[in-house]
Parts: C-alpha cells; sequence; structure tokens
C-alpha cells in the first residue's frame, strides 16, 4: 500500500476533497469524513487534514520560512504541492519515492484541470463526484493506475460543470496568452479537453507552447555571471481521432556539450541551438529525432510537456539593467535604476516588475519617473524596506483608440529615480544594504534560446480537414537579478 | 448535466436533520424506480446527485437505501456509480443493508458491461465486512478471468485487497498463485503491473511465517523474470514502470555483462519527464556498480554512472515545479557529498535563485560546501558573500555558515579569513553573530590566524551582540587571547558586573573559564573581575554554572599551577571536529536512495516503524543482498568473519539508534582523538573484516581521460625493495586492536600528499582498503565520508609477531593524509611508514 490518504485543502485551511485510499468508499463512521461543505467549521473533526494544514501555516513560530513538500509528524508523512494557491495533499505511513508522490500530485491536479478546465475551490465544488470518479480511477487501494487524461476518458462518466471563465485567474504559463495580443485565442486556458463547446461539435484545434524561462545573474559592474534558459515544449491537443503529429525542430540543434563545462562560453560562436540536455515525454518517438531533429507523437488528451530543455549557451539577454546608488549628504541617497529592452521593436514586454530591497533604516523615498511615463507605477513598502517598480496596463482613457496591454516595447529605455531619506546615519558600505535588483516580465512571442518549431504536421488520416494550429512562443523571467 | 439547484447543495446549518427532504427524496425515488420513460435517468441522476451531497455533508440518507437500489437498475454508468459511493458508505454499519448490497453487487458483477463489472468489483471488495468475504470469491475468480482487461486489473487489486481482510481466506483460494500466472501471461500492462505490487506485498508478509512464500519472493528476483519485465519496460506506464524499476534494484547481477545488458536496457529511461522514473532508473545503476567485484572496473563505472546521470538530474531539477525540484535536489545532495569532486566543475548550478523557496536554498548552501575545492572556492565563496546580505534573515545566516564550513575543510583559508573579517564590518546583528561563531571555530582549528582575527574582534562591542551563542564565542576569544587583546580583562569585568542580566547559561559558563583564562595570563589585571565573576557563579541557580564556579574556586585554592594546568592548557589545534553523522548511517541512506531516506537525512528506521518500511525491509531480510558496500564487494570469501561482521554492523546500528536522539542537540567537540575514548570510535566505524588477499587486476583503464583532470600520470616511483617485510597473512581481531591502541604510545606522527588519481578512487573507500592489503596492511575499521575519510590499519612483520597499528586521516579535497603510527617495536616504525607511504603513493594508479 502506498498512499493512504489524498485530500485538497484551500488557502484558508478548508477541505476541499477528502479521500482516504484504503477504503475507497465514503466513510461517514471514520475519524475522516468527508466534507465538502466548510461552512460548519466546528463540525470538521481533528484529523490529519488540521495536522497538516496547522504545521504547513506555522511551519516556524515567526512564519518566515516556507513548510517543505514533504514532512513527518508522528509517523505519518505529508506530501504537498501548491498549485494555485489549493494544497494537493498526500500521506502515508510507508517509505515512499517522494518524487513519485509528489510527481503523482501534480499530475492529479493536471487531470483534475484537463476536466474541468479551471482549477479553484468553486469548480471543484460543482463537481465534486466527477473529481471523486476521477481519483477512484487514478489511484486504486493506495497503486497508481494511471494519470493520462486519455486513458481516464474511458472510465469516467460525469461531464464536467464548468464554471464561467471571467471568473478566472491566470493559472499557469500558457494564461499569458488571454492577456496578451490579439493574435491568438486565450481558450486554451480554460478550456475543457473533455466538455463540448455550447454548440455541440468541438473545434479541432491544437495548441504548441514554447515556454522558456530564463534565469540570470549580472554581477554589480553589469557582466552576466550565471544564465540559463529552462524550457518546455507543451502541447494541449482537441484533435479528434488521434492522429500522429510530426514536430521539426532547428535543423543545427544539438544536445549535450560533450565532455566542455556546461558554463563554457567558448562555444558562442553561432552554431546552432546548443542544449545541454533535454527530455521527452513518455508518448514521444524519437526515431528520427538524431538525423533530422523531428518528434513524432500522438498526443494524448489533455495538456503535458512534450519535451523539458536545459542551455546555459550564452543567450542576449532581454533586458539590461543599470543600477547606481549615490549617497547625497548624511542622511539622503539616490537610487537611479535604468532598464533597456533589448528585443526589437516588434516585440512587446508586460507584466513587469522591478523590486529592490533598499537600507534597513530607510524612512521614506520619493520618486520621480521619466516624462510621458503613463501606466508606470512606483511604491515604497514601509514594512518590508521594499521598493517597487512596475508597468501595469494603460489606462483606456489615455490610449482611447487604441487598447495597449503591453507596456515595454523593443529598444525602449526607461529611467526611475528615487530620492531616499533615512532615520539613521549610514556607516560602511550603502550598496551592501540595499539590492539586488530583481525583475519579472514575460515577453510573448519571443524566445531567447532560438529553438523553433520548424512545422508541426498532423497526419492525414486525421478526421478533419484542416485543423487549427496554434504555435505560440513566450519568455518569463524566472530569476532575473542585477547586484549593486 | 444541469447543475443542482443552490439550495440542494449547501443546506443551511438551520436544517441538520433535513428529515422532510430526505422523505420527499424517497418518494421522488420510489416514482422514478419503476419508470421507463424517456428523460427518467437525468432525473435520476439530478435526485442522486442530491442524496450524496447530503450524505457527504453528514444527514443520514440511509432511509433510502432500498430506492437507491431499486432505481439502479440500470444500465447509466453515471448512476450506477453514485449508487455504488452510496451503498458503500452504508453497507458497513449495516448488516441487513450489507446482505443487500452483496447480493445487488454480486448481480451487477455479471452484467454485460465490462465497465459496470469492473466497478461492481471494486466496490465489493472494498466493503470490508469480515464475515462476508466468502462472497468475494466467486466473483474475484471470475473476475481475474475476465475477458476485458478494466475487470482484470480490478480483481488483482481486489485480491490484495481481500488479502487484507482475511488473509487465510485469499491464500487458500489459492489466488496468489493464479496472480502469478496472470503477471506471467497476461497481454494487459497494467494487468501485469497490479499482479506484481500485490504479489510483492502479500508474499513480503507472508514471508515471515511461510518458508513458501520467502521462495516465491524471492522467486521475483530471478534473473529470467527480471529481464521479462525489464525486456518490455516500454509497454508499461510511467508509475508502474517505477514499480518494476524498484524491483530490478533487489536484483543480484551474475557478472559484469550482466550489470552492462541491464544498464543498456535502462538508459533512455533517463530521458523520462517524469522525476520518478528518472530516479528509480538511477537507483539501479548505482546499485548495480555497487555488485561489481573488480575494483578498477567498479571505480571507472561509478564515476561514468555519476557522470551520465548528472545531466539528467540536473534537468528535472530546473524543469517542475519547486516541490519536484526539492524532491530531486535532495537526491543530488546526497550524491553531491558523496562524490564533491565529480561535481566540482558544475558548482554554478546551485547558485541559489533570487525566487527559491527558502527549503530549496538551504540544500544548494549545503551542496555549495561540498564541492568547494581549490579551483573553485574562490567563485563559490564569493557568490555565498552576496547572500549574506539577503534579505531573507535565515539564508544571510546559513550562507555565513557555509563560508565558515569551507574555510574549515580548507587548508588554505588566507582569503576566506579576510571575507569573514569583512562580514564583521557589515554591523548586522546576525550577520556579526553568525561571524563570531564561526571565527572561534577557524581560530580552535587554525591558531596560527589568530593575529588577524583577534585584531578585528576586538574591536566588535559587546553591546552590540546579544545571541548567546555569539556571545560565547566573543567571550571564549577574549579568554583565549587575553594576551593578544589589550583590554580583553575590562571587556570581560564589564560583562561579569552585569552577571545579573545575563539570561544565558551558556554565556555566563563560558564568562567562568574567560575570567579564569585570562586570570592566569594577566593576573592583576583580572584578580578582582574573577573574584565578582566566582562569587556571583557559586551563588547562581543555575547548577552548571555554580559547579563549574566551585569546582574553579576549589581548584584555585588547592594549587593555582595545577588550576592553569586544568583550564588553560597548552593550545592544541583541533584537526578534525566531530561529525553528527555516522559514515554506517550516511551508508544507510544511500541504501535507501529514492525513498523519503534522502529527504530527512535519516534512515528509515528513524522514522517508520517496521511494518511501514517498504522495499527496505524486503532487502535486510534477504542479507545477501547489501546493507553496506563493504559486504557485497568484498571478493574473498572470508566466510570465517562475516558472521563477525553482521555481528558488528548489527550492534552498530542499535548504537546508532540512541545515537542519534541525542547527535541532534549535540554540538559539542571533541578533542582530536585520544586514547581514551577510542573504543567509542571504533564502534561507531564499520568495522571490515580483514580479507585475505586481493590481487587488483591491471586493467588499461585510464582515469585521467575520464576525470579530464588533464594530469599524466605520474611516473611510479620506483620503490626501493622496502627494508621491512610485513606478513600477507596478518590477523589481529578488533577487540586486541582496541586494546594496542589504547596501550601503546605514538611513536610517529606524519603528513603525505595523496595523488589526485588516488582521491578520485577514494570515491570507493574500499578500494584503497583492498589496495593496501596488496601492500600486506590490512584495514580493521573504516569511516568518515567525503572529505574526511578516517582508516585503522595493521600490519605484522613478517617473522616475528610485532604489530604496526596505523589510524590515516585522509582529507580528499585537500589531498593530504595524516597518519599516526603505534608500534610494539618502536624502532622499525619509520621504516614501517616508508612502505605505508610507498604503498599509498601507488593508490589510484592502474
Amino acid at each position: 500500500m502506498m498512499i493512504s490518504q489524498f485530500f485538497v485543502v484551500s488557502q484558508r485551511g478548508d477541505n476541499i476533497v477528502f479521500r482516504d485510499c484504503k477504503l475507497p468508499f465514503f466513510s461517514l463512521s471514520r475519524s475522516h469524513p468527508l466534507r465538502f461543505e466548510t461552512y460548519h467549521r466546528a463540525e470538521v473533526p481533528k484529523g490529519s487534514t488540521e495536522t497538516f494544514f496547522r504545521k504547513v501555516k506555522f511551519w516556524k513560530e515567526d512564519g518566515n520560512a516556507e513548510a517543505p513538500p514533504i514532512f513527518n509528524v508522528d509517523g505519518v508523512n505529508y506530501f504537498h504541492v501548491k498549485v494555485v494557491g489549493l494544497y494537493f495533499v498526500a500521506t502515508t505511513r510507508v517509505n515512499v519515492s517522494p518524487s513519485l508522490v509528489l510527481e503523482l500530485l501534480q499530475r492529479i491536479a493536471r487531470v483534475i484541470k484537463d476536466y474541468l478546465g479551471v482549477l479553484n475551490e468553486d469548480s471543484f465544488r460543482k463537481n465534486f463526484v466527477l473529481v471523486y470518479e476521477l481519483l477512484d480511477e487514478v489511484i486504486d487501494f493506495g497503486y497508481v493506475q494511471t494519470s493520462s487524461t486519455e486513458v481516464l476518458k474511458s472510465y469516467v462518466f460525469n461531464e464536467p460543470i464548468l464554471i464561467a471563465p471571467a471568473r478566472l485567474q491566470p493559472i499557469d504559463p500558457a494564461a499569458i496568452f488571454t492577456q496578451g495580443s490579439k493574435r491568438m485565442p486565450g481558450t486554451a486556458v480554460t478550456k475543457s479537453v473533455v466538455a463540448n463547446d455550447p454548440g455541440g461539435r468541438r473545434r479541432e484545434e491544437i495548441f504548441v507552447d514554447i515556454i522558456e524561462k530564463i534565469s540570470v545573474t549580472f554581477s554589480s559592474s553589469g557582466y552576466i555571471l550565471t544564465s540559463e534558459i529552462d524550457g518546455t515544449i507543451q502541447m494541449k491537443s482537441y484533435l479528434s481521432g488521434n492522429p500522429e503529429i510530426r514536430l521539426a525542430l532547428n535543423e543545427d540543434l544539438n544536445i549535450g556539450r560533450g565532455g566542455a563545462s556546461v558554463y563554457d562560453y567558448r562555444s558562442s560562436s553561432g552554431s546552432g541551438v546548443i542544449l545541454d540536455d533535454c527530455n521527452f515525454h513518455e508518448s514521444v518517438r524519437l526515431d528520427s529525432f538524431d538525423s533530422d531533429r523531428t518528434l513524432s507523437l500522438v498526443p494524448p488528451d489533455g495538456e503535458f510537456p512534450v519535451m523539458n530543455y536545459r542551455m546555459t549557451q550564452e543567450f542576449k539577454p532581454p533586458f539590461h539593467v543599470n543600477t547606481l546608488i549615490e549617497e547625497a549628504g548624511r542622511l539622503k541617497a539616490e537610487v537611479i535604476i535604468k532598464i533597456r529592452a533589448e528585443f526589437p521593436s516588434d516585440v512587446v514586454a508586460n507584466t513587469i516588475t522591478i523590486q529592490m530591497p533598499l537600507p534597513n533604516y530607510t524612512s521614506r523615498a520619493s520618486f520621480e519617473l521619466e516624462l510621458g511615463a503613463a501606466g508606470q507605477k512606483t511604491d515604497f513598502k514601509e514594512t518590508s524596506k521594499m521598493l517597487e517598480w512596475s508597468f501595469k496596463k494603460a489606462s483606456l482613457e489615455s490610449l482611447s483608440w487604441f487598447a495597449i496591454e503591453h507596456v515595454i516595447v523593443g529598444g525602449a529605455e526607461h529611467t526611475l529615480r528615487a530620492k531616499l531619506t533615512f532615520s539613521q546615519e549610514f556607516h560602511g558600505n550603502i550598496t551592501k544594504e540595499a539590492g539586488p535588483v530583481s525583475m519579472t516580465f514575460t515577453i510573448p512571442m519571443y524566445n531567447v534560446s532560438k529553438l523553433q518549431v520548424k512545422y508541426l504536421q498532423i497526419a492525414k488520416n486525421s478526421s478533419s480537414q484542416n485543423p487549427y494550429r496554434w504555435v505560440r512562443y513566450v519568455t518569463q523571467a524566472n530569476s532575473y537579478v542585477a547586484r549593486i | 448535466m444541469p447543475p443542482p439547484a443552490a439550495s440542494s447543495r449547501y443546506p443551511s446549518p438551520s436544517q441538520p436533520s433535513g428529515k422532510s427532504e430526505v422523505t420527499d427524496l424517497k418518494s421522488q425515488l420510489r416514482q422514478l424506480a419503476g419508470s421507463r420513460a424517456p428523460g427518467v435517468d437525468d432525473s435520476k441522476r439530478d435526485l442522486f446527485k442530491k442524496v450524496i451531497s447530503y450524505m457527504t455533508i453528514g444527514i443520514d440518507v440511509s432511509s433510502v437505501f432500498g430506492e437507491m437500489v431499486m432505481c439502479s437498475a440500470t444500465s447509466d454508468i453515471v448512476l450506477k456509480k453514485m449508487c455504488y459511493l452510496y451503498v458503500g458508505n452504508y453497507a458497513k454499519g449495516n448488516p441487513d443493508l450489507s446482505l443487500l448490497t452483496i447480493n445487488f453487487l454480486q448481480r451487477d458483477c455479471k452484467d454485460e458491461d465490462p465497465m459496470i463489472r469492473g466497478l461492481a468489483l471494486r466496490s465489493l471488495c472494498s466493503l470490508r465486512v469480515p464475515n462476508l468475504v466468502e462472497y468475494l470469491l466467486g466473483p474475484l475468480g471470475s473476475g481475474l478471468k475476465d475477458n476485458n482487461s478494466y475487470v482484470r486489473t480490478i480483481a488483482v487489486t481486489g485480491v490484495l485487497k481481500l488479502y487484507h481482510i482475511s488473509a487465510s481466506t485469499c491464500i487458500d483460494a489459492e489466488f496468489p498463485a493464479t496472480l502469478k500466472s496472470l503477471m506471467l501471461h497476461d497481454s494487459d500492462a497494467q494487468v501485469v503491473a497490479n499482479c506484481l505490487a500485490a504479489l510483492q506485498e502479500i508474499w513480503s508478509l507472508e514471508a515471515s511465517h511461510s518458508e513458501e512464500a520467502c521462495r516465491e519472493k524471492e522467486s521475483l528476483l530471478s534473473k529470467p523474470l527480471i529481464y521479462y519485465f525489464l525486456n518490455r519496460i516500454k509497454e508499461f506506464n510511467e508509475w508502474a514502470q517505477c514499480l518494476i524499476l524498484e524491483l530490478a534494484v533487489k536484483y543480484v547481477p551474475s557478472d559484469s555483462n550482466d550489470i552492462f545488458d541491464i544498464m543498456n536496457l535502462l538508459e533512455d529511461r533517463l530521458q523520462h519527464a517524469n522525476g520518478a522514473v528518472v530516479l528509480a532508473t538511477v537507483k539501479v545503476f548505482l546499485q548495480l556498480t555497487l555488485s561489481m567485484t573488480d575494483v578498477h572496473q567498479q571505480v571507472c563505472a561509478i564515476v561514468s554512472v555519476y557522470e551520465r546521470i548528472k545531466s539528467p538530474l540536473l534537468t528535472l531539477v530546473s524543469s517542475g515545479s519547486p516541490e519536484q525540484s526539492y524532491a530531486i535536489l535532495s537526491h543530488l545532495h546526497l550524491l553531491v557529498v558523496r562524490a564533491p569532486f565529480i561535481f566540482a566543475s558544475d558548482y554554478k548550478h546551485f547558485y541559489c535563485q533570487y525566487n527559491e523557496p527558502s527549503y530549496v536554498k538551504k540544500l544548494k548552501l549545503e551542496m555549495l560546501t561540498a564541492i568547494a575545492n581549490e579551483s573553485n572556492t574562490y567563485e563559490i565563496v564569493t557568490e555565498l558573500c552576496e547572500y549574506a546580505a539577503n534579505v531573507d534573515i535565515e539564508i544571510a545566516r546559513e550562507s555565513i555558515r557555509a563560508v565558515g564550513k569551507i574555510a574549515l575543510q580548507q587548508y588554505d583559508v588566507n582569503a576566506i579569513v579576510d571575507r569573514l573579517l569583512q562580514f564583521l564590518e557589515m554591523e548586522k546583528d546576525y550577520v556579526t553573530a553568525e561571524t563570531l561563531v564561526l571565527v572561534k571555530d577557524l581560530l580552535r582549528k587554525h591558531p596560527q590566524w589568530s593575529h588577524d582575527c583577534i585584531s578585528v574582534v576586538g574591536g566588535i562591542s559587546s553591546k552590540n551582540i546579544q545571541e548567546p551563542k555569539a556571545k560565547a564565542a566573543l567571550i571564549w576569544m577574549l579568554g583565549e587571547y587575553a594576551q593578544d587583546m589589550s583590554d580583553a580583562p575590562y571587556i570581560l569585568e564589564n560583562l561579569i558586573e552585569n552577571w545579573e542580566e545575563e539570561h544565558s547559561a551558556e554565556v555566563r559558563l563560558h564568562l567562568l573559564t574567560a575570567a579564569m583564562k585570562c586570570f592566569f595570563k594577566r593576573a592583576p589585571e583580572t584578580q578582582k573581575a574573577l573574584g565578582i565573576a566566582l562569587a556571583a557563579g557559586i551563588a547562581d541557580f543555575h547548577q552548571d554554572v555554580h559547579d563549574r564556579a566551585l569546582f574553579y574556586y576549589r581548584v584555585l585554592q588547592y594549587d593555582v599551577h595545577v588550576a592553569e594546568s586544568v583550564v588553560s592548557p597548552p593550545q592544541q589545534a583541533v584537526s578534525a571536529f566531530a561529525d553528527t553523522q555516522s559514515s554506517e548511517i550516511k551508508d544507510r541512506i544511500f541504501d535507501e536512495f529514492n525513498s523519503l531516506s534522502v529527504i530527512y537525512q535519516k534512515p528509515s528506521y528513524m522514522f517508520t516503524d517496521k511494518e511501514h518500511r517498504g522495499p527496505f525491509e524486503f532487502s535486510e531480510e534477504l542479507g545477501s543482498t547489501s546493507i553496506t558496500p563493504e559486504v557485497s564487494s568484498d571478493i574473498v570469501p572470508a566466510q570465517q568473519f562475516e558472521a563477525n561482521d553482521k555481528d558488528l554492523l548489527l550492534s552498530t546500528d542499535e548504537k546508532d539508534d540512541n545515537k542519534g536522539l541525542s547527535s541532534n542537540n549535540c554540538s559539542a567537540y571533541t578533542a582530536p582523538y585520544e586514547s581514551s575514548n577510542i573504543s567509542s570510535q571504533m564502534q561507531e566505524l564499520a568495522i571490515s573484516g580483514p580479507a585475505a588477499s586481493a590481487t587488483t587486476t591491471q586493467s588499461s583503464f585510464d582515469f585521467d581521460d575520464l576525470l579530464g583532470l588533464g594530469l599524466s600520470a605520474a611516473p611510479a616511483p620506483t620503490p626501493s625493495p622496502p627494508l621491512l617485510k610485513l606478513n600477507p597473512r596478518a590477523s589481529l581481531d578488533p577487540r586486541a586492536f582496541q586494546q594496542k591502541w589504547r596501550q601503546l604510545p605514538i611513536s610517529l606522527t606524519q603528513e603525505y600528499s595523496v595523488n589526485p588519481q588516488g582521491i578520485a578512487a577514494l570515491t570507493v573507500p574500499q578500494s584503497l582498503i583492498k589496495h593496501m592489503q596488496s601492500h600486506s596492511i590490512h584495514c580493521i575499521a573504516s569511516g568518515g565520508q567525503s572529505p574526511n575519510f578516517k582508516f585503522f590499519f595493521f600490519a605484522q612483520k613478517e617473522a616475528e609477531p610485532s604489530d604496526y597499528l596505523t589510524e590515516c586521516i585522509i582529507n580528499s579535497s585537500s589531498a593530504k593524509a595524516q597518519i599516526k603510527v603505534k608500534a610494539d617495536d618502536q624502532s622499525t616504525s619509520q621504516a614501517f611508514a616508508t612502505v605505508f607511504e610507498t604503498a599509498l603513493s601507488k593508490f589510484g594508479m592502474p
């Protein structure tokens, strides 16, 4: 027996789903009755859900450190992953493989999302019978049976009750496509893989997203200390008849760097895209990958990563950040942050936030933005001593005829000046007390690795004549830090 | 399906009984039961849903049982499923209903729709009514023979459920035998996987009282069966693959061809996107290399396995959610600590990212500490210093501690000391506090730095330091280096005057000792302060403080010189700090790779009860599979020693059990190994049997190329024929060794360099033991983990029974070996040391 219990807990500690895997049926007489109704909190008996939540909530008395994903309380091991603010939890007394359980929890979340379209407390409540039906097929007596939406489809019969996408919060990387440009439909994010469209007919379409998360650390003198791209080619198919798909990548794609150290930048002479390493979904066949860099697969239903890759080859960071701190008298200093977008002008970045911790004894900060800086917001968070500079959506009034949702156009440069006032004299080096500057952003239709899907071929036997194919690129900051 | 009305989904708390609703539902259900009107199933679904939602919120709806069952005479699977949910819940508590339910489910087990057959069977097996198990036998038997694979998968798990309800019924019905034949012949991969899971569980539990089950359990590990699974591993889904890989881990390969065959079969599993599959594969690889018999081949294989698995694991770390990364990173951590040099050039992968959760950052800091060596220390320490200013104070502290640990494990600490001293200039309370503790440890190990450190430490005002640990460290330095710090007596005096306000007993204890030490160096200036301290100490309510003060007072009264030799003996550098975890425990954790042991950094017996130890109880019972590498990698059939070995290993375990509890809060240091506590140290070390002879085959394997060290193999020094002839078949039992070690004085202490090939080969400490054995120097005990390894060797003169005992500590990051020799015949100990050095210098050479 592997897993004893599975449950989902909200951020407030409400128990949303509870399943005892050893006793696959509801059991009200046991100490852990299943609860959906969370209004009568007093009725919820003390049990593993409470133990778990208390432990996570008060991991340290000061609440500073995050609870690790795995911990042991009185011989019971609790595993959890956090997905859109919900804790997916499994418990067991057995010394199991930790990766297996965490991977499973992540997979359960994905399967439920494939069915419900949206993951939140509301969609869970509306579909609880369906969720239990799914869980019964995924885990039987603590052993994992399957986690593939494709396979589950033939065992699961309840139909999802979809909730209005209006109430949805962005939850996964692909969600940015809904806020981004008009070039692509955002439905893939919220559309259930199994439910039919209101019209009764399913739209034949397939989404291939190339999502790259980049991590860059700049030294105080501005050169790159470390850089890495963690990419995923994610697929979501709504094609009927399970046709085979061929996905061609760059022909000059290389994998592995032989014996050389991965941080050896000598090979950056433009000799194609070099991945350090990659892995593939189990449905992917690599028969012709070595010869022509083509992946072939019959995509199962549901969302899944076709390929994950990692790259430390040098690339051009999309933003250049320049920070200056100048002392101005004994109780004052000035911070100047300059950012320059290093990508083509037909590309735009959005949801940009820049943060910088200021010295502990900073009491006030006043900001000065450049002229015409519509849509920029500055803030000094008193308690955390954090400077924040964000580029929010431009208001509609100022751009009445054209709803620009993005905010930094390629090639643009923006500057922020902040005057700091200190409550005490600083001694020593002020740069040791402040920084580093960190940045988050999303750049749709842009990827830094230059890895491309050259073509996406759907085999002829597909029932529909011409399905929609969406190939979308996006670059996101994972850890983008400039030291000062 | 339209959503049910809001009122029915969320009944308000004002109607807890819902009696009228239930009566209402009952009549509605009754109406629908016989109806065959179109659309009746939809109305039924709505009603069923209502019933279930009542049930989940605790309203008793058992009174509609009959109606529910009647309504379920339908082919609508959604209705059936809801009905099973319902009956499963009420059948158990009510014997009348149970019988009714069983009849109803038994009927459905014969339905023409395989889906209904399967679901009914699953529900039936999950009822758990012990006195009704005989009703399960029929449906289970036919379920196992069903022509639909869905029904068969459920039936197989059903057998396991039956076993847990009533083991004897399950065994008597000979279900395990049926499962075994299904496992070997069924065409459906999931059926096969479930059979494997069920049989493993059943036979493991049965094995304790049935020899047959024991045999069956071992038959799962037979070569044909393992290959049967591994050859078709791709037909299984990823979860079943994990199950198979876990089985393969326990397989003992017959020869090296066998090992390479399996590795080749599983090579592509390392590219799987599922971390669980990759880690399970890694474990198979690691276990396989442990069972290699040829030392050189083994070292080669281990190094290449590490090199091979590095990249996939790093990719998994960066591609998954933080939680998944954490699980993978914990395993990388284990590997990094075991073989730091293999990861030495990958240090940048373990730099912390700005937004990572602290549990990930902590692991990364530990890894950076482990892989710091001469080539990368500068970069790593520079990076760590950046974190010291981190917003997250806990991480900032950890980073400073990491810098300190690196300083302690390196010989060239010059640059690091500068950095540490810079921390003190940052004037952040917690940074200063952490740094003080480190400077203290550093000075204990490298007293030669006292001059630089003391000048900076002297400038710190004790008022700014609140944390007891830091305060204690500062006070220790004030006492120890009173002669170098001009105002030491006055700072101490100040602190002593505030005795009453000092809450920490630890600080007060240190204050007493420091005042004493200061007194011996600068008596006139300290006399008054010492008097106050002793008086306050004797009046202290804390027992330890009181006792220490009284002891100091009395020993001073007795003789000041004796007091000085007790409290302030000549300084002695601490060569190695006591480790919190013994190598035995570390090896245990390594054997339990891909389990929670790695996450908790504890072997499973420390956090689970025996029945839940999972796959590991399996390997313990088998005994023949390796508990520690020592047992499996012994080439020589030293049977007479084996029993002895195991006893020793076992007794070590028990000891560790107790030790594990106390070691957590034990931050005390031990002095360099003194003869008085040698026996306890010996017990902590795994005692390896003195194997008779080991001829290392000359392999053509070239280590340099593999490691990319770029060093040309140093020409083997042509040894002058050793003056001393050693007995190749010497023997000494551990107890005699301990006794001798205690009695004899150290006749020689020396330090040698170890060549890089030797350090590389030290990944497998056993290889050194075998190597030395070929030079007639036998190992009696070994332990430690990277970078510090410790060995006890003995040798005997060829002609006469005269023994040489050697303690050898090898630090793999500094490539130095320190040896202490004790000998019966002290005049020849230098000759022996020469033999030892010659032997050691050839270690790792092909």
